[in-house]
């Protein structure tokens, strides 16, 4: 089954996707068998009690319990999918992992109709923003007197990733509601403005290649159909080099 | 004296001096309700009988026309978008009806498409089938199968369709306001909608008016059924089409109001400058926005989906009544476990309430929370589960009559059957994370509103016309209707799986011919569907001409059937004529003497025994004296 | 004459249980309906409410209202409309005694009493205004705002109803006696509603 709706969906490039695909061929199992019970059943009553081979209809009808005993089988799987499946991987789709795994964290800062995504830069730590700071050239308003934040890193639409190595996004939003979605993490988050929700995820391999986006998931008004980012992962080499020759936040905002 | 002589009427045994009283009493009667239907033909104005009536019968024929007229041009907004999406950017000469400001040239803009996609939602929803479900044939059907003259308060009825109107009138009006109708969605998210155009005033104006009107109108349908169902109608022997009715006004009562308190919230940030749903730094477009702050846009969402989770199932429930009847009707047999059809549609109500959050998963929610809507939501799927196995099982042992309306109503079975079991993925939030605003999404919900509760619609339409008009439509375009319809729509919504799971979102301008993960898939499969949807629209014309000739050949009083072409045993169509004697229904209030659906009971010549029938005496001993209840011989003559 | 005749049988259609209860459910239809309104009005009034408890809870800080609105304006306001529950019942049950006169009285009593809450709650805004606070000034007022002036809708509504039983429908008095004192008992039971919203809202906005 995850075979069959593996044709359509993208590569899978994260840690926890795995889990959610297998989720989701489950529950598309039990959806067919129903549908495929029901439905031979539905074509063969309609055959067999058409008025002309059965003029004559019986009050009484079906004297069988069987769809009792069906009701309570698909209860009992909807449970077993609910506990051993999905609130488990949602539980684990929640915990941020820890210090000890050394994740790299990222803000993403969504607004009409790009994508912010900034980096603590050298230091690790993310410097002060302040609204009324926020220029065409300082989208973040980042305030370059918190010497911490000189060094940052700010891009557009340039979402870089380390492989193998556990990732946090703290997706929030400037102005309206927009989704934070990256297809081929398995990964969603609504961008929310006034609310910091943190996501994580892990990339187990790299683009080679291939062109992987940010989507946007959430209607935010007209250029919503064209509001991408690309998310590469790279090798830590390649990640490492790709930060260094970023411009820091004191060149690309100047003074 | 001697003995009397008894004839068998029917499965009546009665005295034969005293049927013929009754008879000739009957006789009077009718002739005295037609004498006043005819004098209010006369003698009230036009405008009195046909636009302000009191009669529930009118009002619902109001409002069944006025939704359909509304269907028809939410399916018309939707044509127009399908074309953009099929092939987008391209130029269409009928998009030019849009104006210069929307399709320069016939090529629809951005932000004219989000126009179409919110106002898509809204009329289908709010203007098409609530009204035609609720209204028409609620307000039709449901006092005649209880046995009522009208419904409690018939004035109020009058109020509720005129809030329908002009609610619907304002909705159109924003078309043509600067900057257009709403475009933030039928969902209204706020920011968004804070600082959208003036069509969102309109839009929250209109809803009010709407949600006014559903208002009226649950309160006068609980009061109907509970106060005016007639003696011996007990709540177990309603048909069920009753229930749904009942239960889907319980919701509409109970889920509407908060979002009208979220229209109010709405209309004070827009029009009040209040933040209620504006956090405080927002910056849009580079400036910063002068509110106060401090408010909570996820506000908006939990009162909107508190609503907006019943009200989709009050746009099912109907649809299954509707169903319901048809299909015992044509099985000629009692429905499978009434009882615990009846049961499961309280029980489902019930739930509709604690389900909402399912809706924002992906908001930032804890696991407890999560877990809590995840298990709700699956409860809620075995209700559902339970009314549809009934109707499948109803059809074991039938002798199944395939009519037009049964084609309908049998194939909302499946195609609710897909709609629902697709809910499942979306129901489990870490399923959801992948499908979640993908057209996955709108795949599951079409194949429950459109497959499902439109063609329950249209199957109550081929059903109940007799009713409206004293004629049937036309069998042979009837079923050209609906296979090409059926094939059509299949062809749309199926796709639609695909697509989600290749993670192409909704409300995408251009199908997601911008994105590398969706442009292949979108390439592939959007023309076809925009295809299918081209057909989807001239399989309706058939059925248009369809129902306006025979609504018109009606009108002048060309009837072609009796009172009760499809041999039912509810009141609607057994105790009273087709169409129905004037304002007031019955000649006499019928009494009710047995279950809805006494199809083919054993030993019963006719085939099957309408509810005011009382059960055959067996022949009265020779004596004088003996109550025959007239109703019953004065119902055969009717 | 056709006319009259066709009017008669318009207005003969009789719906049961219009003025008299139904045994099963020990409501007459009118009284029934006024429940079944008062439960989307908690409803709508409970969605209100639990917006302000999650803008208040989730806001960093949250003025006090005591500090600037009027506590005793609110005070009297809270008086005035227990005041004119009373009345109403007092109206009902003359009706109900057969004395339409004192019946009425105690109606333009109820009004009068109605009146005066506006009156009131119009100096209350007025002040407001002119200490430059709007709806705009913060969440707390536009809270106080939006609540209050629903309220006030309300009040009006209900002033309309009994302006228009208390000067034209008691023309009913004569032709259907017991339907004009159901309906003052069903617009009795919105005021009381309407009384008790108040009640819920002067603590929660004045006081806490
Ligand atoms: C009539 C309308 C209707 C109905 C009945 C349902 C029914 C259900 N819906 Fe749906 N839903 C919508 C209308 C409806 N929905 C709409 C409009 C939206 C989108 C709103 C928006 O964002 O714009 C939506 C969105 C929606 C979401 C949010 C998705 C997202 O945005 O990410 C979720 C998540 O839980 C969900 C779940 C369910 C579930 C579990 C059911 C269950 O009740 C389903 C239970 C039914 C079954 C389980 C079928 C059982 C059938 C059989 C067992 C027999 C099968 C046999 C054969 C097929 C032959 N729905
Ligand atoms: C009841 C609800 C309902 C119904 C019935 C439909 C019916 C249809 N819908 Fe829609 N749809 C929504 C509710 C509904 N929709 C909602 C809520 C959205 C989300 C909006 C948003 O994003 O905010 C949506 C979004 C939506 C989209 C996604 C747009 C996007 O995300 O960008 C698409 C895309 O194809 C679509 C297509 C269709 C089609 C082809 C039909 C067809 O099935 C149409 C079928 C209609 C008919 C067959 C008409 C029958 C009537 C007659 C024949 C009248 C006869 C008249 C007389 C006799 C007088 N709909
Ligand atoms: Cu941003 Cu959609
Ligand atoms: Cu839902």
């Amino acid at each position: 089954m995850e075979k069959f709706l593996g044709q359509w969906m993208p590569i899978d490039a994260s840690e926890h996707g795995a889990e959610l695909d297998r989720l989701l061929g489950i529950v598309h199992w039990l959806m067919l068998i129903l549908f495929v019970v029901w439905g031979a059943y539905f074509v063969y009553a309609l055959w067999r009690f058409n008025a002309k081979r059965n003029p004559q209809a019986s009050y009484h009808g079906a004297q069988s319990h069987v769809s009792t005993y069906a009701e309570g089988g698909i209860a009992i799987v909807e449970v077993v999918l609910l506990v051993a499946f999905s609130i488990p991987a949602w539980y684990r789709w929640t915990k941020p992992p820890g210090k000890e795994k050394n994740p790299l964290e990222v803000h993403v800062v969504a607004e009409q109709f790009a994508w912010n995504v900034h980096y603590p830069g050298a230091d690790g730590v993310f410097g002060r923003r302040n609204v009324k700071l926020t220029t065409s050239s300082n989208p973040l308003g980042l305030d370059l007197t918190d010497p911490r934040a000189q060094d940052d890193v700010v891009t557009l639409n340039q979402f870089h990733v380390e492989l193998d190595r556990d990732t946090i996004v703290k997706v929030s939003s400037k102005d309206v509601i927009h989704s934070f979605k990256l297809p081929v993490m398995r990964a969603e988050q609504d961008a929310i403005p006034g609310l910091d929700v943190n996501i994580h995820f892990k990339p187990i391999r790299t683009n080679n290649g291939d062109r992987w986006e940010i989507a946007c998931a959430q209607l935010c008004g007209l250029g919503h159909y064209r509001m991408r980012g690309e998310i590469h992962v790279d090798k830590k080499a390649d990640f490492d080099a790709w930060l260094a020759k970023e411009p820091t936040a004191k060149v690309s905002i100047g003074s | 004296m001697g003995l009397r002589r008894q004839i068998r009427v029917g499965n009546q045994w009665l005295y034969a001096d005293e049927a013929r009283k009754a008879l000739l009493e009957a006789e009077r009667v009718m002739r005295e309700e037609d004498r006043h239907k005819l004098l209010h033909g006369h003698v009230l104005p036009w405008y009195r009988r046909w636009l302000f009536s009191t009669d529930h019968k009118v009002i619902g024929l109001q409002y069944g026309f006025t939704a359909l007229c509304f269907l028809l041009m939410g399916f018309g907004l939707m044509i127009l978008m399908r074309l953009q999406l099929g092939w987008p950017g391209h130029a269409f000469s009928i998009m030019k009806v849009l104006g210069e400001g929307r399709a320069p040239g016939g090529v629809l803009l951005p932000e004219a498409y989000n126009q179409l996609g919110a106002m898509h939602g809204t009329i289908m929803i709010f203007l098409g089938v609530v009204p035609l479900a609720v209204g028409a044939f609620g307000n039709y059907v449901t006092p005649l199968m209880i046995g009522a003259p009208d419904m409690a308060f018939p004035k109020l009825n009058m109020v509720s369709y005129w809030c329908y109107v002009p609610g619907g009138l304002i909705m159109l009006a924003s078309f043509f306001v600067p900057g257009g109708a709403a475009n933030s969605g039928w969902t209204s998210y706020p920011p968004l909608s804070d600082i959208a155009t003036m069509g969102q005033t309109f839009w929250l104006f209109g809803m009010v008016f709407l949600i006014t009107s559903s208002l009226l109108g649950s309160i006068n349908f609980i009061v109907t059924i509970l106060q005016l169902r007639v003696k011996g109608m007990t709540l177990m022997r309603f048909p069920f089409f009753v229930w749904t009715q009942l239960v889907t006004s319980f919701l509409l009562l109970l889920a509407f109001p908060p979002l009208e308190a979220a229209a109010v919230l709405q209309l004070m940030d827009r029009l009040a400058g209040t933040s209620f749903f504006l956090p405080s730094g927002l910056v849009v477009s580079g400036e910063i926005l002068k509110n106060a702050g401090g408010g909570n846009p996820l506000l908006w969402q939990h009162l909107f989906w508190f609503l907006a989770h019943p009200e989709v199932y009050v746009l099912i429930l109907p649809a299954m009544g509707i169903v319901s009847e048809i299909i015992a009707n044509n099985t000629r047999k009692p429905l499978w476990g009434y009882r615990s059809l009846v049961g499961a549609l309280v029980f489902l109500g019930f739930m509709s309430f604690v389900v909402w959050a399912h809706h924002m998963f992906l908001t930032g929610m804890g696991t407890t929370i999560s877990a809590f809507f995840q298990t709700t939501t699956m409860i809620i799927s075995i209700p559902s589960v339970i009314i549809l196995s009934a109707l499948f099982i109803s059809l074991w042992g039938g002798s199944i009559r395939f009519n037009t309306p049964m084609l309908f109503a049998l194939a909302f079975l499946p195609m609710f059957g897909i709609g629902g079991l697709t809910g499942l993925p979306l129901g489990l939030a870490s399923a959801d994370i992948h499908l979640h605003d993908t057209y996955y999404v709108i795949g599951h919900f079409h194949y429950v509103v459109a497959p499902g509760t439109i063609f329950a619609l249209l199957a109550g339409v081929y059903y109940y016309f007799p009713k409206f008009t004293g004629r049937r439509l036309n069998e042979f375009w009837g079923k050209v209707h609906f296979w090409v319809s059926f094939v059509c729509i299949n062809g749309i919504f199926m796709p639609m799986f695909a697509q989600g799971l290749a993670g192409v979102s909704r409300r995408l301008y251009d199908g997601g011919a911008q994105y590398a993960h969706a442009k292949t898939i979108a390439e592939q499969t959007n023309p076809f569907m925009s295809i299918c949807a081209v057909g989807l629209l001239f399989a309706q014309v058939p059925f248009i001409i369809n129902f306006f000739w025979n609504a018109f050949q009606g009108l002048r009083g060309k009837r072609t059937v009796d009172s009760n072409p499809w041999q039912a045993t509810t009141l609607d169509w057994a105790a009273t004529t087709s169409p129905p004697l004037g304002h007031g229904n019955f000649a006499r209030a019928p009494v009710v003497y047995r279950g809805p659906y006494e199809y083919s009971v054993p030993g019963d010549p006719a085939g099957f025994i309408p509810q005011h029938v009382p059960d055959t005496p067996a022949p009265p001993p020779a004596v004088i004296g003996g109550v025959i209840p007239a109703t019953a011989v004065a119902q055969r003559e009717i | 004459m056709a006319d009259a005749h066709a009017h008669a049988a318009h207005h003969e259609l009789e719906i049961p249980y219009n003025v008299h209860p139904r045994p099963d459910t020990g409501l007459y239809n009118a009284k029934f309906g006024i429940w079944l309104f008062l439960a989307s009005e908690v409803m709508l009034f409970g969605a209100l409410f639990s917006s302000y408890i999650l803008l208040r809870t989730s806001a960093a800080h949250w003025p006090r209202g005591w500090e600037f609105l009027s506590v005793t304006a609110a005070t009297i306001n809270t008086f005035v409309l227990i005041a004119s529950s009373v009345t109403v019942i007092m109206a009902w049950s003359y009706l109900r005694l057969g004395n339409l006169k004192l019946g009425r009285i105690y109606i333009g009593a109820t009004l009068f009493l109605a009146a005066l809450f506006l009156v009131f709650k119009g100096i209350e805004y007025s002040h407001e205004f002119h200490q430059h606070r709007f709806p705009s000034t913060n969440t707390f007022m536009a809270i106080y705002f939006t609540l209050t002036g629903l309220h006030g809708l309300h009040v009006i509504g209900g002033m309309v109803v009994f302006a228009y039983f208390l000067f034209f429908g008691h023309k009913m008095w004569q032709t259907e006696r017991e339907r004009y004192i159901n309906r003052i008992e069903v617009v009795g039971l919105y005021w009381h509603f309407v009384d008790l919203v108040w009640i819920f809202l002067f603590p929660s906005l004045y006081l806490m």
